[in-house]
């Protein structure tokens, strides 16, 4: 006899914190109240490079209500030296000091803190303080600084730097008789979450502070101001179980942070620094960034060379990188190609990484490329992808984990109506509008971290998660639950899961499309270790049905613990708990990277993304109406906030392909469109149906539950299938993000 | 932001008396534009005067001779679904649909969008020279990023535009402001309340000081079958105008009888010449006839490197306008496929 069960896991399920975020009952970093709390607002120097000659706060200081202004003449000794800058994803270098010293590296530097009684009054003060900087020559324009650029001598951790190059791709490419060489542009842009970033930090009393900070994970803000103020670690706590948005601004702790720590510990009182949107354009942002492309292939489109260097702009502080030019090495299979990533170093704060970070960028530029030359050779796009499909990882010499992104294709495909493409640019109309279709396929490295849960379960049957770990809205609250509830036989509302305080088992940052992967692996564990205990007790009660049952022959369902062949024949696990006198069963696992496995496979997401435009060609307008996403990530444990997820790309991509730009101003080395008005997202009206697939892909080594992660493949190849579509529809190659009304009349 | 004082005057008279004390006195309504600017430093007020609660100024009345009067505090939401609107004036409707999003134009009232100041990314930098913010300082959109800035009737000194789709329409409607003051009442014909830079770019329009806008009066000539609203911009919804055109015809089978057409998005005021529409009068409504009207209105336009692009782009649009406005297929502002 077989039942069949409906499991949570693989199956729709609403968002389990959704109702506190609709009802607002959710508490944000700068929404969590105190005592006597101060506010403080941050003045920002509005020069690109320079030193500060003098700093007048006497008419601030003048104003009531005002408790003290911070600046680099006065503010407390900072304990740390300048290695204990150094936070958990920083790239190579030193990071930056908020209030360090005089010098002036970017324009948006924060100067001073007025710290007052209320907000009004500190932002009134920060109004009159006066800040005299003595101005020398920046560079902010990539362009101008691309022969200067330098292949970084020392690479940033978790970000492969090019592989060496295979065959001899410069003599491989003059001998190709098709032959495409461009070069691929991207604009900077800023990630934009709704919420800006903000701490609150309690004053505990006796030098201990409690932190709510906006942060994708809080040991990271956690182990930096332990650091940096030389404070005992049990003395700080740090809470974000919230994150409005963060898209990896919230990765690394920002200068609020530092800000509200270093004048609540100096004024032993709880203070809130919250920055303005305007002063979301003065930190992380994409890196604007140059691909030169060549691809060299065959009369019948066989692969013969790729080259593809990038160039793109770090601080002059820090060396970041990001995986660029890889993807053009993982994608296709090709004997001769040549990879290389170079940065140079501008007068701005350190990028930082935004959504899939290189991703979208190095992707854009190699899947123009193909695009093209499909054109050239007058071969299907995607017949020419499969024709050159790369059946293992040729970077690095290992077979892949899984890879259905041949299936992802042919399943786009279908769904889009590929078929009936016409081939010739600016065949297809509707009307006055031309029509184009035009597909890319994305990747993304599919990451596991190290992570701890803890899984309690209580007298009343109720069953409590707990991870250090961060939800920055994509669902990782309701996915744990789901993956609990399924292990434990429990209702989802039997399950309480609670994340992103450090008083809970350990977690790194929440980033790089890994916490499903990670977290989720250590809420099974610990889960599975439960009911092994369970088990146990279960067997040992009086008369007991399992007396003589072994693990394998039960199972756990409906608050029970049953014989699988005789579902009636068990024990409640509530029972289980009375009759062992426990009011709780606690257990604690970690989950890992397996390092064999990831030693003998490669293991990545893919996506084939179709997308439809319309364009009014003597307007410029493009209207992208239809996309099509067929996506490759493992198992899909929740396939409605997957498909959120895949959908929120789509729309990221959207933006990069034809509104996000951060305009910098080069004689003033800033950043001019800081406001949402100006610096465009996609509105809804830009926005069409996303029809998402998930295709099936069965991965046993990626991590123990086969999910590979969702958060950035959703917006890699969005863009470069827009612009290829607008190729198809008007016949005009646009290489230049974002492809704006200008770019298309000209 | 400074610190200000707040006054809620009970009548016009003495709310007039308050604009006119002193200089940095300031006028709020809806606020939807004061209260950004005050945010950014552009604005620093000493004293605000909240004119939302004056009897008499939120109302659309009918005026004798067979027009609307649109009181000051009127808002763009309530102008925009006025069933006496939708119906005669259909190109003010579709204008004030196009700008900003519901909830802004639910708090926006008439006079205040009459007043909306530019989006110059350098005006809203208080840390940049603007000589519309600080006369004399400079004017780095000049030789900076001047995407989104003007092409006709720009001055040494400045190259803003004005933000407004409503007073585009207004514009081509040709309605009348109603303002009242420290010497009176006046009525300014639209064409003369918005003014170019010259060389007194802080000065948006020709109010005087201490005067607040009352009303804003539609002709009876409301262009009900012929016209558009065609606003083109860098994403399809909640962005300033790149160009944008109000058109309004009156034709006798093909040909036009009256032409009106305005410019948005390319001048520090709503752009209309009136010669190019006088040259249409008598004309058969084709692209001919059309293009040539498209020459008048961009005769002397000129490019400052990023913004090159408009003046092609305000060609075509003039185009399509035009062409929209003679066939009766006015632009949908939800549908978003431009016809």
């Amino acid at each position: 006899m077989s039942t069949t069960i409906e499991t949570h896991v693989g199956s729709p399920r609403r968002r389990v914190d959704g109702r506190l975020k609709v009802t607002g009952a959710a508490r944000y970093a700068g929404e969590v109240a105190a005592p006597g709390l101060l506010h403080g607002y941050v003045v920002s120097g509005m020069i690109a490079k320079g030193r500060i000659t003098a700093i007048d706060t006497a008419a601030a200081e003048a104003v009531p209500g005002v408790v003290k202004i911070f600046t680099h003449a006065n503010r407390p000794n900072v304990p740390g030296g300048d290695a204990d800058y150094q936070d958990m994803v920083a790239p190579p270098g030193q990071p930056f000091r908020p209030l360090f010293n005089d010098r002036i590296l970017y324009s948006g530097q924060p100067v001073a803190l007025v710290v007052a009684e209320d907000f009004g009054t500190a932002r009134h003060a920060a109004s009159l303080v006066n800040v005299r900087i003595e101005a020398e020559p920046h560079e902010t324009d990539l362009d101008r600084l691309r022969e200067s650029a330098y292949v970084p001598p020392e690479k940033r951790e978790g970000i492969a730097p090019p592989p060496e190059p295979r065959g001899n791709a410069d003599a491989a490419f003059a001998a190709s008789p098709m032959r495409v060489q461009n070069e691929y542009r991207i604009a900077s842009e800023h990630h934009n979450p709704m919420e800006p970033h903000a701490s609150t930090v309690i004053w505990e009393g006796g030098g201990r502070i409690t932190v709510h900070d906006k942060i994708q994970g809080v040991k990271n803000s956690h182990d930096y101001i332990t650091a940096v103020f030389g404070l005992p670690p049990d003395d700080v706590r740090v809470i974000s179980p919230f994150v409005g948005g963060a898209f990896g601004i919230g990765l690394r702790p920002q200068y609020q942070l530092f800000l509200a720590v270093m004048a609540a510990l100096d004024l032993e009182r709880s203070v809130r620094v919250e920055l303005t949107r305007e002063q979301m354009f003065t930190f992380g942002y994409r890196p604007g960034t140059i691909n030169a492309v060549a691809v060299g292939a065959n009369p019948d489109g066989k692969l013969q060379a790729i080259r593809h260097a990038a160039v793109a702009g770090t601080s002059s502080f820090e060396e970041y990188q990001e995986v660029v030019v890889n993807w053009s090495g993982l994608l296709y299979h090709c004997d001769n190609i040549a990879l290389n990533y170079r940065i140079a170093r501008l007068d701005t704060y350190t990028p930082a990484d935004m959504r899939a970070p290189g991703a979208p960028l190095g992707v854009f530029a190699i899947e123009s490329a193909i695009d093209e030359l499909s054109y050239a050779l007058k071969i299907d796009p995607l017949e020419l992808r499969l024709n050159n499909y790369a059946d293992t990882d040729e970077n690095a010499g290992k077979p892949f984990s899984s890879r259905e992104l041949r299936a992802a294709c042919r399943q786009g495909a279908e769904r889009f109506g590929w078929s009936k493409r016409q081939p010739e640019p600016r065949s297809m109309r509707a009307g006055r509008e031309l029509v184009g279709w035009g597909m890319a396929t994305g990747i993304w490295e599919a990451m596991m971290m190290p992570h701890s849960a803890r899984a309690t379960l209580t007298a009343d049957g109720k069953l409590e998660l707990a991870c250090a770990t961060a939800d920055i809205g994509t669902g990782t609250y309701t996915i744990l639950t789901q993956i609990a509830a399924d292990s434990l036989g429990l209702r989802m509302e039997d399950v309480t899961t609670r994340l992103g305080d450090t008083s809970l088992p350990e977690a790194p940052v929440e980033g790089g499309s890994w916490t499903a992967a990670s977290a989720g692996s250590a809420v099974h564990l610990a889960c599975e270790k439960l009911r092994q205990t369970l088990f146990q007790h279960a067997r040992g009660m009086n008369a007991s049905p399992l007396a003589n049952a072994s693990f394998e022959h039960v199972q756990f369902r409906d608050g029970r613990i049953d014989l699988r062949t005789a579902p009636s024949e068990g024990v409640s696990i509530v029972d289980v708990l009375r009759a062992a006198g426990l009011d709780r069963i606690e257990e604690q696992e970690t989950a890992a990277p397996n390092a064999e496995t990831k030693a003998k496979f490669s293991q990545y997401t893919h996506s084939a993304v179709f997308a439809e435009v319309r364009v009014d060609e003597q307007l410029g307008v493009v209207r992208v109406t239809r996309i099509v996403d067929a996506v490759a990530a493992g198992k899909i444990i929740n396939p409605k906030t997957a498909r959120s997820q895949i959908i929120g790309g789509v729309v990221f991509g959207l933006g990069m392909a034809l509104h996000e730009e951060s305009m910098l101003d080069h004689k003033l080395g800033r950043f001019m469109n800081r406001n949402l008005a100006e610096y465009h997202v996609p509105a809804n009206a830009d926005v069409p149906e996303i029809d998402v697939i998930f295709v099936d892909e069965h991965d046993d080594k990626a991590n123990p539950l086969g999910v590979k992660g969702l958060g950035e493949i959703g917006i890699v190849g969005t863009a470069a299938a827009i612009a290829n579509a607008i190729f198809h529809a008007t016949g005009k190659r646009v290489r230049s993000l974002p492809i704006t009304i200008d770019k298309l009349i000209e | 932001m400074n610190r200000f004082s707040y006054a809620r005057p009970d009548d016009l008279a003495e709310a007039v008396q308050a604009s006119a004390a002193q200089a940095g006195n300031r006028v709020i309504a809806g606020g939807t534009n004061l209260i950004d600017l005050m945010k950014y430093n552009v604005e620093r007020p000493a004293h605000l005067i909240d004119i939302t609660r004056l009897p008499g100024l939120d109302r659309i009345e009918p005026t004798p001779n067979g027009g609307l009067r649109i009181g000051a505090l009127v808002t763009n939401s309530t102008v925009a679904y006025d069933d006496r609107i939708a119906a005669r004036y259909k190109l003010l409707a579709s204008a004030i649909l196009a700008g900003a999003s519901p909830q802004l134009r639910n708090a926006a009232t008439t006079g205040g969008n009459l007043l909306q100041r530019t989006r110059c990314y350098y005006f809203y930098d208080s840390a940049t020279a603007c000589n519309k913010r600080e006369p004399g300082s400079g004017c780095p959109a000049i030789g900076g990023l001047n995407r989104i800035h003007a092409i006709l009737g720009t001055s040494e000194h400045c190259i803003a535009t004005h933000p407004s789709d409503m007073c585009v329409a207004l514009a081509a409607l040709a309605a009348t402001v109603h303002v009242t003051g420290p010497t009176g009442d006046r009525a300014i014909p639209f064409a003369d309340f918005h003014r170019l830079p010259g060389d007194r770019p802080d000065r948006d329009t020709t109010l005087e000081h201490g005067e607040i806008v009352t009303a804003v009066e539609l002709p009876p000539e409301s262009f009900t079958t012929h016209h558009t609203y065609l606003k083109l911009r860098d994403r399809l919804s909640y962005a300033f105008a790149l160009v944008s055109v109000a058109a309004a015809l009156d034709l006798d089978g093909d040909t036009v009888r009256t032409a009106r057409i305005a410019l948005g998005g390319v001048a520090h005021k709503p752009w209309r010449i009136p010669a190019a529409e006088d040259a249409l009068s008598g004309q058969p409504a084709t692209a001919e006839s059309f293009a040539r009207a498209a020459e008048t209105l961009l005769s002397g336009a000129q490019g400052r490197g990023h913004n090159d692009f408009k003046i092609g782009l305000a060609r075509q649009a003039i185009l399509r306008a035009l062409q929209q406005a003679a066939a009766g297929t006015p632009q949908s502002q939800t549908d978003k496929r431009i016809r």
